[in-house]
């Protein structure tokens, strides 16, 4: 327990030295916080302009934020919750806890956006995920995906925001018939993981022949790693959106520190640093535009998603369903 | 039949029939010892129920409603099964397995012993990704299938789950079970011997009594590891039918915000959990083989046919649960000069955290151990809260923990000594399962001889305990230090500003698409985890019992 000590006494000697700083702390999820991710590069952005102290928080991924700010219920020291998607922000308005962005300015998302707690900071488009090599001739439909011998890794819908992610995109691009959708894809989906890193894992693996991902996906293994054998395949129907959203806690000590971050979340400091740690699209291109390669990338014509509150209302029948089918 | 004379001494064969021998018969009030141990033991009790049941009762205090649905009781019912098989088939397998290497001598033995310890020391996907690299679709097994034009195995399904459960906890039960034969008094199989006792006649006598004593708590463990299974169940069962009650939780807590549910369901566990460790206890009967002088054990190692099926049992395992090893460490070993220093120093944060984690386990288990066998009555109860947290939901645990310090101190802050002092307690029922048999084998047989000479406290324990009880207590404060440096359910919900875990930087590096990285990382923590575990598992081996 020695070292617990230590640690506490650090801990306190921590706060007294930034009494002076004002600081800023933000609850995101793991992978934007980690050494590989936005985090370090936007920590050190901010911090060049707001003379504070920008604290980033890792907790789990989006649903476990939302999960982490309603245990803390206002009594935490978090001043702003970065991560949720448009699957999670009806609830997490209903939930009284944060308040609006006053943030004013023009997006580069597919679609339009109005929400006035939740401002998105990046996005992309589910899709499935294969090697070229493999699979030279992907399907173009979730039918053909059906009706193909491929195998499938996903994840799961109750435990990851992948996982839901892809409920709702045969949600909104079936409607009804999505069960029927569900039960042809059943002797094709490999096996069902908890989180997205699982399933990309098994997926490298060689495990399955494709995995729900991101058309972004493949711009890692091109840009990073100098592999081009990695596709996303188009599909007809569209492609279902995940939109990231940051958004201020009401029990904020800082609110307009707060706000000065969520407006520089659209700059071009923040923006640029997306597309090659987070592989995801910024929210607001930056004027340099997109690195060279995300120019390879599927661009879906169709783009689907639905409101955050026919998703909220969509979820739990639609968990039900996909468990009942799968699970027979 | 030849009824050759049983070796055992008179006075343990009533056990046999269902008298247990009163263990209060060598710890009653007079000895000032016997009563300060019960007490400091019953504060350890205490105190591990207050973490473990205390966080349901927070979580479940915050909880608007209480009802569970439908889809619950059929996990429920998958994670009782599940566990059950497991358990069965863990132990039915483990047995021929320790049998022959309790009876064999052979080059590598004390390596391999060693060695089988690794895969329960595995973070989670790092098991998942080894077995699949062997048993999976493309798998080195459906590779060769393929080859001879078989056609391919699916691992996906119930018999995945078991398959990877089995390879988990075979390793634990197979040790355990070890331990038992290790345990027999060297002078009864002297006393067999002379009789011209035959395998068969040793296996009733000796072997038998002594896995009626073993078997059940060895079960017990399994089942227990099992019920609280999530990633392994769900990735390997290939969906939603293999859905756990702790995966159930996850959903409560993460997607639905249903504290109330994920409380129930945490109880459900715990509820689950008391009736095993009853059943557990039921049908263990005490092998009664009595004192020993602790003379070094020579099994007899039969010939004829005996000698190959030892040699199948051994080659079998070793190659089950040795192959995935070999995989997870072929494929990490290539990034680790590139690991960077932050993965370096978190590596070394939770090997102190571990080694914290590990003292405090092992003081609390010796504490609570002495109160289990002598506080009679409530010794059992005390014993049931030492199995507890092996139910327990860690998720639970770390909300009901976040929500108790949450209005006192910045959970964040605490990051280091909840991850410390929670791996403590959910390592306990390892050391307890393990260091208990032990411990009241050498109250019964020595304890009458060392109250008579008036031995207490620290001088019965480094005189008389602690010689006799080496070879568990190492292998359980091995088993203890590498399960702390795996853990991450807890620290997630703690998370601070670094990444302070080594299993938190593999997580990252994962979600990063750094898989090359993070399977390095993977193997660094596979090989501190083992490398904590050898050294304490070592100094119990050498000179054990002598």
């Amino acid at each position: 327990m020695k070292s617990a000590l230590i640690a506490a006494g650090f801990a306190c000697a921590a706060t007294l030295a930034h009494a002076q700083t004002p600081v800023l702390t933000v609850l995101a999820y793991d992978s934007f916080v980690s050494d590989w991710g936005p985090g370090p590069g936007v920590e050190k952005a901010f911090e060049a302009q707001c003379g504070c102290d920008l604290r980033l928080i890792g907790a789990g991924d989006g649903a476990a934020l939302l999960a982490r700010a309603r245990l803390e219920g206002g009594r935490g020291e978090a001043d702003i919750v970065l991560g949720l998607d448009t699957n999670l922000t009806a609830m997490a308005t209903e939930t009284g806890l944060f308040v609006p962005h006053g943030v004013t300015g023009t997006l580069d998302l597919p679609i339009a956006w109005d929400d006035p707690v939740f401002l998105p900071f990046d996005w992309s488009w589910f899709a499935f995920v294969h090697d070229r090599t493999l699979v030279p001739t992907p399907p173009k439909s979730f039918r053909e995906l059906a009706d193909s011998d491929l195998k499938i890794v996903i994840q799961d819908p109750r435990s990851s925001t992948p996982g839901l992610g892809l409920l709702m995109w045969i949600k909104a691009a079936y409607g009804d018939a999505s069960k029927q959708i569900w039960t042809d894809l059943a002797d094709n989906i490999l096996t069902v993981t908890p989180g997205w890193s699982e399933a990309y894992d098994l997926f490298l693996q060689g495990e399955a022949d494709m995995v729900l991902s991101y058309t972004t996906s493949p711009a890692y293994h091109l840009i990073a790693e100098n592999d081009d054998s990695k596709a996303a395949a188009a599909f007809d129907e569209g492609h279902y959106m995940q939109i990231e959203v940051a958004g201020v806690l009401a029990s904020s000590k800082n609110p307009e520190l707060a706000q000065q971050f969520m407006a520089f979340m659209l700059t071009d400091a923040f923006q640029s640093v997306i597309p090659e740690t987070n592989w995801m699209y910024p929210a607001k291109t930056p004027e340099a535009g997109l690195p060279a390669g995300f120019d390879t990338l599927v661009k879906p014509a169709i783009s689907l998603l639905l409101t955050p509150s026919e998703a909220e209302t969509a979820r739990a029948p639609a968990i039900e369903e996909w468990r009942g089918v799968l699970a027979r | 039949m030849r009824q050759p004379p049983d070796p055992r001494p008179a006075s343990r064969q009533a056990s046999d029939r269902g008298a247990a021998p009163d263990p209060r018969v060598f710890g009653s009030g007079r000895n000032r010892d016997g009563i300060v141990l019960p007490l400091t033991g019953a504060v350890v009790a205490i105190a591990v129920a207050v973490v473990t049941l205390g966080s349901v009762a927070v979580v479940l205090a915050q909880g608007t409603g209480f009802a569970l649905m439908s889809a619950d009781w059929i996990a429920v019912r998958f994670t009782v099964l599940q566990a059950a098989v497991s358990a069965l088939v863990s132990v039915i397998l483990a047995v021929p397995v320790a049998r022959a290497l309790a009876r064999r001598r052979f080059v590598g033995r004390g390596v391999l012993v060693t060695a089988l310890g690794a895969p329960f020391l595995l973070p989670v996907i790092v098991a998942v990704l080894g077995l699949l690299a062997v048993f999976g679709r493309n798998g080195a097994l459906n590779s060769g299938l393929g080859a001879l034009g078989l056609p391919a195995i699916s691992i996906y399904g119930f018999h995945g789950v078991i398959l990877a459960h089995v390879f988990l906890n075979l390793p634990l039960v197979v040790r355990m079970i070890l331990q038992g034969w290790q345990a027999i008094p060297a002078e009864r199989v002297r006393v067999a011997q002379s009789l011209g006792f035959g395998p068969g006649d040793i296996a009733r006598h000796l072997e038998r009594p002594m896995l009626r004593a073993v078997l059940p708590g060895a079960g017990l463990a399994v089942f227990l590891i099992c019920l609280t299974s999530f990633a392994v169940a769900l990735i390997l069962g290939g969906g939603p039918r293999a859905t756990t009650v702790e995966l159930a939780i996850f959903q409560a807590i993460r997607f639905d915000f249903d504290l109330g549910r994920a409380a129930v369901l945490a109880s459900v566990q715990f509820g689950l959990c008391a009736v095993a460790v009853l059943v557990a206890g039921r049908v263990t009967i005490p092998s009664g083989l009595g004192v020993g002088l602790d003379r070094p054990l020579v099994l007899p190692a039969p010939c004829g046919w005996r000698r190959w099926v030892d040699a199948v049992a051994i080659a079998l395992a070793a190659g089950f649960l040795l192959a995935p090893l070999m995989t997870v460490a072929a494929r990490g070993v290539s990034g680790l000069t590139d690991l960077p220093v932050a993965v370096w120093q978190a590596a070394g944060r939770s090997v102190m955290l571990a080694l914290v984690s590990t003292g405090v386990t092992i003081a609390a288990t010796l504490t609570l151990a002495q109160a289990v066998i002598r506080g009679g009555r409530l010794g059992r109860l005390a014993e049931l809260a030492g199995m507890l947290p092996l139910a327990a939901s860690s998720l639970v645990l770390g909300v009901g923990i976040f929500l108790a310090v949450l209005p006192f101190a910045n959970p964040a802050r605490l990051a280091l000594p909840v991850t410390a002092l929670v791996n403590a307690t959910l390592a306990l029922p390892f050391a307890l399962r393990l260091i208990l048999p032990a411990l009241r084998e050498i109250e019964m047989t020595q304890g009458r001889l060392a109250q008579s000479l008036g031995m207490t406290g620290l001088q019965r324990l480094r005189l008389v305990t602690v010689p006799r009880l080496r070879r568990p207590l190492g292998f359980a404060a091995g088993l203890v230090a590498a399960l702390a440096m795996g853990d991450l359910g807890v620290i997630a919900l703690f998370a601070t500003e670094q990444s302070q875990t080594l299993p938190l930087q593999i997580w990252r590096l994962m979600g990063a698409y750094r898989t090359e990285l993070a399977e390095a990382a993977a193997l660094l923590l596979v090989a501190l985890s083992f490398g904590l575990f050898m050294i304490f598992d070592h100094w119990g081996r050498r000179n054990a019992g002598s």
